[in-house]
């Protein structure tokens, strides 16, 4: 579905299959819909063999960072020493992205299903989903659900009969962008401050009270149980582009489209098709401007490289930016790039944990210079020192938040560069009052 | 042990380490400084200021020397151009922020930012016509001021009180470039502990109000020293200014106290400035106490000390071992009852993340230095027998009211002392002794470690250490013992002397106690540091 | 000297007059110690107990704060540590209503500023920040709300609503009374 709007021919419904539809969100009627017959098969089958199964898939962290999933879980220790936990990360905070939402809201069964299947994988008894404190609807729906769920005995002591148990318990977050980030989630739900851990340790050594721990998207896990049902040969198949990104892809596109909303397309999907064709093009009088294509955390891509970009991990990464999270923020003419790089900038600088001094310090000072580029007093040298800020805010850091504040700053100077010179010679009248 | 040594090269020089040995750490044993903040060694380190990030070869990215460890022929460059752009860019950072409060700060002098940004700072800011944050000063507490304004987050007071002091009583507030330390309000920094987070503090952020705007850190003359405060014997650097103590600062001894010494001791050095001393030898010369040269003085003691008959050496301990061992081999001819006087405290108050560091309930630095001497701890009884001994000699101790009148009751009183006691008007003799900080010594402390302290200011009127008095007492007037040792001229003669006749300290000199001291017989060196090279062996580098 | 710091603001209303109900006690505390079971150590029910108070008492005082620390047993500057961590937690009262705009840049170019303003306006607050005279409401902009296709959303307590357009503010400011 490119929910709310209608499914859409080159569209690969699979997580989406069932969204707009409220009888998803009972036991009853998920099993209706074919639910739950993954997390019985993997009940029956060894931790090893789910892993291999996910692993042959090719199925990829879908938070953003792209790690193998079924790698992931086999990270975990063999042996069950201390309590193995899993972590289903509902954060879903990075500007553009709305897409785990849409998973929950609708189908909060399938998630529960993929987490239950992972947790089994890895060894896991507890499963704790850390859902957005702004997720007020959401977290409602999960939480009737999980009630649900272990009133039918697909949680609790005796999954399915099994004897296996498996628990969830959904914790709130606060308004933190920041613990989504997988060590900073652990320290937030362990009751402190959502900093960033140092690795090593990783969270399968030692993560949740310094016990193994496997953090996974919720788009990651809700894909789990179509790969168990029908096969790691399967979604494979699901592949128009690089071998190494395989199965479908929610893609919340957001901005200046027709048809914004969540479009789930097969991996390698040409961008064009999705914003043109799918999305409705521009608004009317409109032309494409520029998009980011993964959240706000990756550098910006002009038109040019925009429509001629296959949408997988390989292919958004040849035209110089990355898939992260795929929420596409699509920008047309009438868009101010500076002010919406301030605006972002803006984002991290308060988002920022100031645990790293070049994040703490750097976000807030880029966003300074920006904010005093759009007031008019902007320096000829602003550019260079913003370049120069952003290089010392890259690579340096305990995690990638101060790297993602740099890679919209730098990709916006290097590609719209004239937006810039513009304010900075004057060109271009003032939209801020200096501060 | 040589199968857990690691091999890491770091600019160009090969160093051995143990296995699991932070890169800054090794980097210490090859002499190398890598700039940091938030690392220290007592403390966990979280990694978060960045300072330290280092070069390593075949590496995608710096990585920060604090919390990486050595892995075996890892080649590392801490002054790359990498590495110095990197600590460049983060100086840059915490500056853009920090008031311009060198003019008026007290961090000044002593400053690990001034340092840094010297050596490799920008030289002029980008960061111009922008407002700096703005946070007011806040009082901590007894003693510890927050300038929230200078600081740089670095957090190591927070993992201080945290972790090492047990009590988290400081936090991290706010987020972003908005963020301070935070106390609850209802609470103090008032654990018994909490003034090392000033020194813990690389810049000005957290002040000790004690020594605010007192003096500026280069006019500072440093001693090393020992605290006085109890048994502990935490190593402290004694700073001067024109002569008069201004600050007391833990110095760092791995073995006795980390990095750290307890408030007690930091703030217990007023009394070391004090005017009120004797100034000259007093005789008592027909019902007033007269002054007078040395010469007379001792001439006057020896007199005393040859009559023999019952004496009582009453002595403080905080005496040094010198002057404990002097003075006791001084009236070794008589019928001695030589007793030391300790107070106790109400009670010991440990750093619990520490093994084996608390302020201790004897509050004196010498107990066990005392007792090696045969010293007993009987005050009580040895007071009272003082009323009737011929011989009193008082060795720099406090009486009451009480006592002083039990011990005026001695046919002839010497008092030793730094103040001037007026109960004691009817004393035979009065000789002038120097403080802690007036003199060389050493204490021994309740681990029987013999730790030196060193003459920090200048010894007043015609004070003297009281081993010094001891030994001006002719050797062929007195008890036959004395007469067999050359007469020591200077403290680290003495203190050969002394341990010449201690068992366990035996042939120990000023020469094998170095600085951070040395347990007695038997025992480790007291040299060894965390990360040793010590132990290497026949294929140690 | 007796705990008398200065700090900021938020401080200024701490020391009430009238004494502080506890809020962890009947049904309250219930739910809590029904959380205990379901993590390994208490501290890690500190932010569902945060949430809590802040349901029962609209904000988060330094007494509540207090309350936390040793319902759960901390320290009460490791929890204000932790309360100021998080931005949903209000550290002092707000009005009855608490509007958060997204201004992020995927609702920013779909005219989020634009429906702050209207709400600002409608409400009668004039700031960011500031509670309307009759105690109303309180808006502010937030960063991203996750329903970026759906712009501008806006949460008006626990109610998440999207779409939201200038022409709407006044419509949707009548449920709030």
């Amino acid at each position: 579905m490119g929910y709310p709007h209608p499914s859409h021919a080159k569209e690969q419904p699979v997580l989406s299959k069932h969204f707009g539809d409220a009888g998803s969100r009972t036991v009853e009627g998920w099993v209706k819909r074919g639910g739950y017959e993954g997390l019985k098969q993997a009940l029956g089958m060894t931790r090893d063999q789910v892993i291999e199964m996910v692993k042959a898939s090719g199925l990829r962290g879908r938070g953003g960072a792209g790690f193998p999933t079924g790698l992931k879980w086999s990270f975990m220790p063999k042996e069950v020493t201390k309590p193995h936990y899993l972590v289903c990360n509902a954060d879903e905070s990075e500007p553009g992205t709305f897409k785990d939402r849409e998973i929950i809201r609708w189908t909060p069964h399938q998630l529960i299903e993929g987490c239950a299947i992972a947790a089994h994988a890895i060894g896991a008894e507890r499963i704790y989903v850390y859902i957005r404190g702004e997720f007020t609807f959401e977290y409602k729906i999960l939480t009737a659900a999980v009630e649900d769920a272990y009133k039918n005995d697909v949680l609790g002591g005796n999954v399915f009969g099994s004897g296996r148990r498996i628990d969830v318990v959904v914790h709130r977050g606060a308004g933190a962008y920041i613990c989504g980030e997988e060590t900073a989630m652990m320290n937030s739900i362990e009751g402190k401050r959502g900093n960033p851990r140092i690795k090593p340790p990783f969270p399968a050594q030692a993560g949740l009270w310094a016990s193994p721990t496997t953090i996974n998207n919720v788009e990651t896990l809700a894909a789990v149980p179509h790969i168990l049902v029908r096969g790691a040969e399967w979604y494979k198949g699901l592949c128009l582009g690089s071998p190494k990104s395989t199965g479908t892809k929610l893609f919340s596109v957001c901005g200046h489209v027709q048809r914004p909303g969540n479009y789930e397309v097969v991996m390698g999907t040409p961008m064009r098709d999705l914003i043109y064709e799918m999305c409705g093009g521009m608004r009317p009088g409109r032309a494409l401007k520029a998009v980011i294509p993964g959240g706000s955390s990756v550098p910006i891509m002009t038109v040019a490289e925009v429509e001629d970009c296959a949408m997988d991990y390989e292919g958004i990464v040849a035209k110089g930016s990355m898939l992260g999270s795929g929420g596409m923020i699509v920008m047309d003419d009438s868009t101010d790039i500076v002010y919406q790089v301030m605006r972002l900038a803006r984002f991290y600088a308060h988002e920022s944990c100031a645990q790293c001094t070049q994040c703490r310090e750097g976000t807030a000072w880029t966003t300074k210079i920006l904010e005093r580029i759009l007031a008019g007093t902007g320096k000829a040298e602003d550019l260079a020192l913003l370049l120069d800020l952003a290089d010392n805010m890259t690579g340096k850091t305990i995690c990638v938040l101060s790297d993602s504040c740099a890679a919209p700053v730098v990709s916006a100077i290097k590609k719209f560069r004239g937006e810039f010179d513009a304010y900075l010679n004057r060109t271009k009248r003032p939209v801020m009052v200096a501060v | 042990m040589t199968k857990d040594l690691v091999n890491v090269t770091i600019d160009g020089m090969t160093v051995a380490v143990p296995k699991g040995t932070p890169i800054i750490e090794a980097a210490k044993q090859a002499g190398i400084l890598v700039p940091h903040y938030c690392y220290h060694p007592s403390l966990p380190s979280p990694a978060v200021c960045r300072m330290c990030l280092v070069e390593v070869e075949k590496a995608p990215k710096l990585v920060p020397a604090c919390v990486t460890t050595v892995v075996e022929g890892q080649v590392v460059h801490t002054d790359s151009e990498q590495a110095r752009r990197a600590r460049t860019g983060v100086l840059e950072f915490l500056l853009i922020n920090h008031p311009l409060d060198c003019p008026i700060c007290d961090q000044a002098g002593e400053c690990e930012l001034q340092d840094y940004v010297f050596q490799e700072g920008r030289s002029g800011t980008r960061y111009s016509d922008y407002a700096k944050r703005y946070n007011p000063v806040e009082d901590f507490g007894p003693d510890v001021l927050y300038v929230a304004n200078r600081c740089i987050l670095c957090t190591r007071c927070v993992r201080f009180m945290e972790d090492v002091a047990g009590t988290p009583v400081l936090n991290v507030s706010e987020r972003g470039d908005r963020a301070y330390i935070g106390i609850d309000e209802d609470q103090l920094l008032d654990h018994p502990w909490a003034g090392n987070v000033v020194d813990l503090c690389p810049v000005g952020s957290l002040i000790s109000k004690d020594f605010l705007h007192k003096a500026r850190a280069w006019d500072l003359d440093k001693t090393a020293s020992v605290c006085t405060g109890c048994s502990q014997g935490c190593n402290i650097t004694v700073d001067t200014r024109d002569n008069t103590v201004v600050r007391l600062r833990p110095r760092p001894n791995l073995e006795v106290n980390r990095h750290f010494m307890c408030d007690t001791g930091r703030m217990h050095y007023r009394w070391m400035n004090r005017g009120d001393r004797i100034e000259a030898p007093l005789v008592q010369d027909s019902g007033r106490l007269v002054a007078t040269d040395w010469d007379r003085a001792l001439d006057r003691l020896a007199g005393l000390v040859e009559k023999g008959g019952d004496a009582v050496l009453l002595a403080s301990g905080a005496a040094s071992l010198e002057s404990l061992g002097m003075m006791h081999r001084l009236l070794a001819g008589t019928r001695l009852t030589a007793v030391v006087q300790l107070p106790i405290g109400e009670s010991e108050e440990p750093l619990q993340g520490i093994p084996n560091l608390a302020l201790r309930q004897e509050r004196a630095p010498n107990g066990e230095g005392a007792r090696l001497l045969g010293y007993g701890t009987d005050w009580r009884a040895a007071v009272k027998t003082a009323s009737s001994a011929d011989l009193v000699v008082l060795l720099d101790v406090t009486l009451t009211d009480a006592e002083a009148a039990l011990v005026s009751g001695a046919a002839a009183v010497v008092v030793l002392g730094t103040v001037q006691a007026q109960e004691l008007a009817s004393a035979a003799l009065v000789l002038p002794l120097t403080n802690v900080v007036e003199e060389n010594g050493t204490f021994v402390n309740r681990d029987q470690r013999v730790q030196r302290y060193k003459q920090a200011r200048t010894a007043p009127g015609m004070s003297r250490p009281a081993w010094w008095v001891a030994a001006g007492v002719a050797p062929t007037k007195v008890a036959p013992t004395l007469a067999l040792a050359p007469t020591p001229a200077t403290a680290a003669q003495a203190f050969e002397l002394v341990c010449s006749t201690i068992p366990s300290l035996a042939g120990l000199t000023y020469a094998d106690l170095g600085l951070l001291g040395r347990i007695a017989s038997g025992m480790a060196p007291g040299l060894a540091p965390t990360h040793a090279l010590a132990q290497s062996g026949p294929g140690g580098s | 000297m007796s705990g008398n710091p200065g700090a900021g603001p938020a401080h200024a209303a701490a020391h009430h007059e009238e004494s502080y109900q506890p809020v962890f006690v009947g049904p309250v505390k219930a739910r809590l110690e029904a959380l205990f079971p379901k993590y390994p150590t208490r501290q890690s029910c500190l932010l569902p107990a945060l949430w809590m108070v802040q349901e029962e008492r609209g904000w988060i005082s330094p007494r509540a704060i207090g309350e936390v620390a040793e319902v759960l047993g901390l320290t009460p500057a490791f929890v204000k540590g932790v309360v100021t961590f998080y931005t949903m937690y209000h550290t002092h009262p707000v009005g009855r209503h608490f509007i958060q705009v997204c201004t992020t840049s995927p609702c920013n170019i779909c005219g989020a500023e634009d429906v702050v303003k209207a709400f600002l306006q409608h409400t009668g607050c004039g700031e960011l920040g500031a509670t309307s005279k009759d105690g109303r409401f309180t808006v502010i902009e937030v960063e991203c709300l996750g329903a970026c296709g759906f712009a501008t959303p806006v949460l008006i307590d626990d109610d998440f609503i999207e779409g939201v357009t200038p022409e709407r503010v006044p419509g949707i400011l009548q449920g709030y009374k």
